[in-house]
């Protein structure tokens, strides 16, 4: 069976949903940051897929790829950052712990 | 005769309040009563000049007093047109009691450096009277119906501040308010009557008023004649109106309850304002707008003509019972003004027809002159006796042998007694009341009677009766320091000869002189009437016996009616505490703590309410926030599906 773009897109929906999945219920937030990057990834997933075949010779898709990776890779730094910051206010790295956002 | 002169008339007595209640309390607390005192010798010496050059030197213009507006300034213009003004109107009337007001003002100033000597606020009280002399003297003065109604509440102001100088009194506390809130009420009616009136007549000046609302040809007439209520047209409503405001002040039937209470004040305030001039406003604001009363509407003239006599025979009946003497000479005030009123009443306008005008200045002139005695004598006696009740009296002529005298002038004057001054003006009304209206003319003979009885009771009962058992309280002072015998001479030998003014020369309803005869026939009826209560008075009070008492038995139901002043007090409580606090009060509180304080509770509990339930959906979990959002966006999808 050649793979087409149908399998393509259920692997990328599995893979946004998994990252979806994973941001809901797991606690830690390092894990929950993983979760996110699943479900960017599963973005990228898509937009190759699209533009290899809706669009074959363009490279349109492959350049928001390009940008989605080194925005995640910004993201991640950011995040990274918080999360480090969270530890040292509430000594835990747990989701549930840093609910202050509540007044 | 210069606008200044007459404008300095109330304006010192202004000039004394301003420096006494503004520095009295510092600077002059010794001295106040002299600047007082002074700032009125000048009122009056300029207001005797003024009567003087307008009555025999400029006022008359082919025998017929002339009304001069000596000043006139626009003071508020609402459009070009409309606009109140403020204005100096001099007519035989208001010249008449420029002098009365000063002149009564001037005795009570003198007198109260005596009476009030060692008062811890004597400068203010000394501010009070001079505010009051000014707004009385503007309220005079007024030119038009505006002008004078704001004079009219300044001197309500100024009566409420005398009143209740005794704040720690809660008595007077109270009768300081009643007195407030009742004239008060009465004047909403003056200004409503004030607002028809300038609308029909389209201006408040009262000149040109009673000239456009007496002429029968004017347009301004017909429409006030035409419009109307409940069948009555809107020029008996406008002058009836103003009438209850005259008569709030004046204590007539049925807004007389403040006056009694007012005795609470300073006796020699109860001399100047609640016996000679404030009281008198209401016939004197009937006597300004008389033509329009006399010529326009006939039946409010038999509106006053009647309130009046009923007053007069009420009060004299009450007056008959009270035991505290201050009172008995309220209620003969009520009854003596109710005398000037039903004079109006029965008057017609010009001519032989205007007697009963005169008549009812002459005897607001000699009125105020014997009142004021004898307040002022009352005042005296309870200086020394420190009492105000009949009781503790008695046997007193020997003790202040100069209040005695002048006292008995007074009541003489009061009762009608020739030769002294309160005769000549009694038979006066009397005879244009014959000639007007038999019923009220019966009315007032009785009355008359009726007054000689209980002047004489209170003056026998005074000064003989039993002989005076000092309470050892009076610290064994004299009769009176010579500042309160001095007013007291002053009036007396006024009450004896005032009668003696030719009085119908000077003023009369329309400014022509009236040649009033003197009717011999006219006086016998009223002086028997007036000797038979002094005789009376003489056989149940001029020495202790048993009659009065025995009398007050055989007529229970009278007397106790009459003691309990016909009960008008309590009935004017059960309207209001029973019936207005009752119907309307407590149903527009319920309305107000349940209906409109629950829709705002309403509205703040709903959004108390809503917000604690909203605030749950934040709960700072980034988790929870992420699922609705998932949440959100799946049924955004399902939306877009579907549609």
């Amino acid at each position: 069976m050649e793979v087409g773009l149908t399998q393509i897109l259920f692997l990328s929906t599995a893979l946004f949903f998994i990252g979806m999945y994973g941001f809901l219920t797991r606690r830690n937030l390092i894990t929950m940051l993983m979760a996110v990057e699943l479900m960017l990834n599963a973005v990228n997933i898509n937009f190759i897929a699209f533009n290899k075949y809706l669009w074959g010779g363009k490279l349109d898709g492959v350049f928001f790829t390009i940008f989605i990776i080194a925005i995640a890779a910004a993201e991640a730094a950011v995040a990274i950052a918080i999360v480090i910051n969270i530890y040292r206010n509430f000594g835990s790295i747990d989701a549930e712990d840093a609910d202050s956002l509540k007044l | 005769m210069s606008a200044i002169n007459i404008a300095l008339i109330p304006l010192l007595p202004l000039a004394s309040f301003l420096l006494l209640g503004l520095f009295g309390k510092k600077h002059f607390k010794e001295s106040g009563g002299i600047i007082g005192t002074l700032s009125l010798m000048g009122s009056a010496g300029l207001s005797l000049f003024t009567a003087y050059n307008y009555f025999f030197v400029s006022g008359k213009v082919n025998g017929v007093y002339q009304q001069l507006e000596v000043l006139k300034i626009q003071w508020l213009e609402f459009v070009p047109g409309v606009s109140i003004d403020m204005g100096l109107l001099l007519d035989p009337i208001s010249v008449m009691m420029l002098v009365v007001v000063t002149f009564i003002s001037l005795m009570v100033h003198v007198y109260s450096l005596g009476y009030m000597k060692g008062e811890e606020r004597f400068s203010v009280y000394y501010s009070f009277l001079s505010l009051f002399t000014f707004s009385m003297l503007g309220l005079v003065l007024s030119s038009n119906i505006f002008q004078i109604y704001m004079f009219w509440e300044l001197v309500g102001v100024s009566s409420f501040l005398l009143i209740g100088f005794y704040f720690e009194k809660p008595s007077a506390v109270a009768a300081s308010k009643k007195a407030f809130i009742v004239t008060r009420f009465a004047d909403l009616g003056f200004l409503i009557g004030i607002l028809i009136l300038a609308f029909h007549a389209e201006t408040l000046d009262f000149k040109i008023l009673i000239q456009r609302l007496t002429d029968v040809s004017s347009p301004q007439l017909h429409s006030a004649i035409a419009g109307g209520l409940f069948g009555i047209s809107a020029l008996t409503w406008g002058v009836l109106l103003v009438f209850a405001g005259g008569a709030g002040k004046s204590a007539m039937m049925p807004f007389h309850i403040w006056l009694p209470d007012a005795m609470e004040g300073p006796t020699p305030v109860s001399a100047l304002i609640h016996a000679a001039t404030m009281v008198v406003a209401g016939v004197y604001l009937v006597a300004r707008l008389f033509p329009v009363f006399a010529i326009s509407c006939p039946g409010a003239l038999e509106v006053v003509m009647y309130v009046g006599a009923a007053s007069a025979l009420f009060a004299a009946v009450i007056a008959c019972t009270q035991t505290d003497i201050k009172r008995v000479l309220a209620y003969s005030t009520m009854s003596q003004i109710g005398y000037m009123m039903f004079a109006l009443g029965v008057s017609g306008y010009g001519g032989e027809n205007g007697l009963g005008f005169t008549a009812s200045m002459f005897h607001l002139f000699t009125h105020a002159m014997f009142k004021a005695l004898l307040f002022l004598g009352a005042g005296a006696v309870i200086h020394y006796v420190h009492s105000n009740e009949m009781g503790d009296m008695g046997g007193l002529r020997r003790k202040m042998p100069v209040t005695h005298f002048t006292f008995l002038i007074a009541c003489l004057a009061i009762a009608g007694v020739p030769p002294f001054s309160g005769f000549f003006s009694k038979e006066e009304i009397l005879t244009a009341t014959f000639h007007s209206n038999k019923l009220v003319y019966g009315v007032a003979l009785f009355t008359a009677g009726l007054t000689a009885f209980y002047m004489f009771r209170l003056y026998f009962s005074i000064f003989w009766k039993r002989d005076f058992v000092s309470h050892g309280q009076h610290g064994g002072h004299g009769e009176a320091p010579f500042t309160m015998k001095l007013p007291l001479v002053i009036l007396g030998l006024l009450a004896m000869v005032t009668g003696f003014v030719p009085f119908s020369e000077f003023v009369s309803s329309d400014g022509a002189a009236l040649h009033s005869e003197f009717h011999l026939t006219m006086a016998i009826a009223p002086v028997v009437f007036g000797l038979v209560g002094i005789l009376i008075a003489f056989v149940m009070y001029k020495s202790e016996s048993d009659l009065p008492a025995r009398v007050s038995v055989a007529m229970r139901g009278l007397y106790k009616g009459a003691y309990h002043k016909f009960y008008i007090d309590e009935l004017y409580l059960f309207v209001t505490k029973k019936i207005v606090f009752n119907l309307v009060g407590r149903p527009s509180a319920w309305i107000d703590k349940n209906v409109v304080n629950g829709l705002v509770d309403a509205s703040g509990m709903f959004a108390q309410d809503s917000s604690e339930e909203l605030s749950v959906w934040q709960s700072g979990k980034v988790q929870n926030y992420a699922f609705w959002f998932l949440v959100g966006a799946i049924g955004l999808v399902i939306a877009f599906v579907i549609l």
